[in-house]
């Protein structure tokens, strides 16, 4: 009995798992092949590509850095301090999870567009200095809104490390005479390297596919729009081709998504046998 | 005195963790810190570690008030409850921990690692990680850890609490051992009174924020000075009607506390007992239970309940029989002090008892 549900339930799951995920994707990729391999490159070789694959890793690589540094620190505070308000903090960091992208996107446009106070302070800011920055419909903006989406993936990894490992050992460290960085060096950071890879990872294959967000901040195709942005308007244009060109580029970000979902299990096994270890 | 706590108070908010702590130790001292939960040990020991900082008074170290020295100058090592060993480093690179903070030469480190290695018997071991020692090793491990920059001072909290009963024993009379091989001051922590009793050459009683009484182990035992100290240490009973027993009188006393081996019951045909049979008198026993290596046997006094340990190589004695028992001492006390008070029929008695 027990051993036909195993089986029954594999079953379900394997078809489920195929016509909801597997097919889709291999249509896309043999979507993209449909006008031969040179279309395929030459789609992909397009100047709109080009610069949406630019700005794409661009601001993965800034959301990252910055949200790697802040998740970091933030981790820290949360499980090594007692303040009022923390729960409030930790709440406050959970919100991109719990809100659509597009309201995220749409706030940073009343935020830092025309209308909103930022903005009024930039265009002064710009005037007083005299510099072009633009934040709204420009890269900056881009980049903003792929922070604010990925914002809590590695704080939200670290935290429950640093929780269940104590801070006995920052302790007994601290009593022998080693400054913070040390400690953090030699003691903190072997416990959560994984945890943080782990939340790298998240991190960047949110921001490679963040959509809702950035189509409100990004209006200039080839200059301020990301790869999920440019399938979209290759795609609309409604010619035969350009729709197997968006099927070209979407199976880029496949690819990536396939490497991320390998590397990404890599070191989930590589923290799990961590854990055992120590 | 190498340590000494001078008129020390503590507050955490309305909680009152130290009042008047005063006591000193002699270099070379091993002491322990006892009493029940709550009553302020780790305070103190955390006062001195330099984790906490005392409302008023001094903490002298080695004739230095240390109040102001941050912990990691006051030339102390630690030793945590669950040891807190870093678990990403090796035997050999946790030992050296500290010393590599010190930023002292590569080979005397070696030097010194390898000595505490030898010393504390984990040669062959420096490889290792944390996870892959017993219990009994990591604490010989945090015991290494703590000494290897050379401390004037050795704080332990609660040292035997991570490991299991068996190991415990073993590992009390290591560490006793080891200490006095060192020379060095130490004072650990501990709720057990077997622990400090078996350890510690100075025993540091502690309740409800005060310090109740500082002796070695047998003058604790024998002793105590408080009400509190009586009824903490041993096997201790609060007891009414003391004046109701033969051999002792009402005196102006608000309580009294009498342990098991204060208690003499046996046979009237007991041989060994004749000559102090007339100062005994009749108990009837109400209950039996077994002890494993001893009974333990309730019996009713002249109204008065008192329990007394008897060994299984004695003949079997049974619920209801009738018994002649002899109390030798009790503790009676006032609010402030303990007082022992001898069987006043035993005066001059010579009772040797099997």
């Amino acid at each position: 009995m027990k051993i036909k549900s195993k089986w029954i339930l594999i079953g379900i799951s394997g078809v489920f798992l195929f016509f909801m995920l597997v097919l889709p994707l291999i249509s896309v990729i043999i979507n993209s092949l449909k006008e031969g391999i040179g279309f395929y490159f030459q789609s992909l070789a397009s100047p709109t590509v080009k610069s949406a694959f630019g700005v794409t890793v661009l601001a993965a690589v800034i959301a990252v850095v910055v949200n790697t540094i802040f998740g970091i620190a933030a981790a820290w505070l949360i499980t090594r301090f007692t303040f009022k308000g923390k729960h409030i903090l930790s709440a406050v960091i959970d919100i991109p999870f719990s809100i659509s992208p597009v309201i995220a996107g749409l706030a940073f446009l009343m935020t830092f567009g025309r209308m909103g106070w930022a903005g009024a302070l930039i265009a002064r800011l710009n005037e007083a200095l005299g510099t072009n920055i633009q934040i709204v419909f420009a890269v900056p903006g881009v980049v903003l809104a792929t922070v604010f989406v990925t914002f809590p993936f590695v704080s939200r990894e670290i935290i429950p490390v640093l929780l269940s490992v104590g801070k006995e050992e920052e302790e007994a460290a601290a009593l022998m005479g080693a400054d913070g960085f040390t400690i953090f060096r030699k003691i903190t950071f072997p416990h959560i390297r994984w945890a943080l890879l782990y939340g790298v990872i998240l991190c960047t294959a949110r921001a490679l596919g963040e959509f809702g967000a950035v189509h409100a901040l990004s209006k200039t195709r080839g200059e301020t729009f990301t790869l999920p942005l440019e399938i979209d308007a290759l795609y609309l244009s409604n010619s035969s081709e350009s729709i197997t060109s968006a099927f070209a580029v979407s199976s880029i970000l496949v690819l990536m998504a396939v490497a991320v979902l390998i590397i990404r299990n890599v070191a989930e096994h590589q923290a799990k046998k961590n854990e055992e270890n120590h | 005195m190498y340590i000494e706590m001078r008129n020390i108070e503590k507050s955490y908010g309305d909680f009152k963790a130290s009042k008047e702590v005063n006591f000193g130790l002699e270099k070379g001292t091993l002491a322990a810190l006892l009493g029940p939960s709550g009553s302020g040990k780790t305070t103190i020991l955390r006062m001195i570690a330099g984790f906490e900082t005392p409302d008023t008074g001094d903490i002298m170290i080695d004739e230095k008030r240390v109040n102001d020295l941050p912990a990691a100058d006051r030339g102390i090592g630690f030793v945590f409850q669950n040891y807190a060993l870093f678990r990403y480093m090796t035997v050999y690179e946790n030992i050296a921990f500290g010393l590599e903070v010190k930023k002292i030469h590569k080979k005397l480190i070696k030097e010194r690692v390898m000595e505490l290695l030898s010393l504390t018997g984990l040669e062959g071991l420096e490889k290792r990680y944390p996870n892959q020692l017993s219990g009994g090793q990591r604490q010989r491990v945090a015991f290494a850890r703590a000494l290897a920059p050379s401390p004037g001072l050795l704080l332990l909290d609660e040292p035997f609490a991570a490991i299991d009963a068996k190991v415990r024993q073993e590992l009390r009379s290591w560490l006793k051992e080891m200490i006095h091989k060192v020379g060095i001051t130490s004072i650990f922590v501990t709720h057990d009174q077997d622990e400090a009793v078996e350890v510690a050459d100075e025993i540091i009683v502690t309740n409800q924020g005060r310090i109740e009484q500082i002796a070695n182990p047998f003058e604790i035992y024998k002793n105590p000075a408080t009400p509190f100290v009586a009824e903490f240490i041993g096997q201790s009973a609060r007891m009414d009607g003391y004046h109701k027993l033969k051999g002792f009188e009402k005196g102006d006393f608000t309580g009294a506390i009498i342990r098991p081996e204060f208690v003499e019951a046996f046979k009237s045909d007991n041989l060994k007992f004749q000559d102090v049979m007339r100062c005994s008198e009749e108990g009837i026993i109400e209950d039996i239970s077994f002890r494993g290596n001893y009974l333990e046997v309730r019996l009713n006094v002249n109204g008065v309940s008192l329990t007394t340990r008897r060994s299984l190589e004695r003949r079997p004695v049974s619920v209801g029989e009738k018994m002649h028992v002899i109390v030798y001492r009790i503790y009676a006390y006032d609010d402030k002090k303990a007082y022992l008070l001898e069987n006043s029929l035993l005066n001059g008695a010579n009772i040797v008892t099997f």
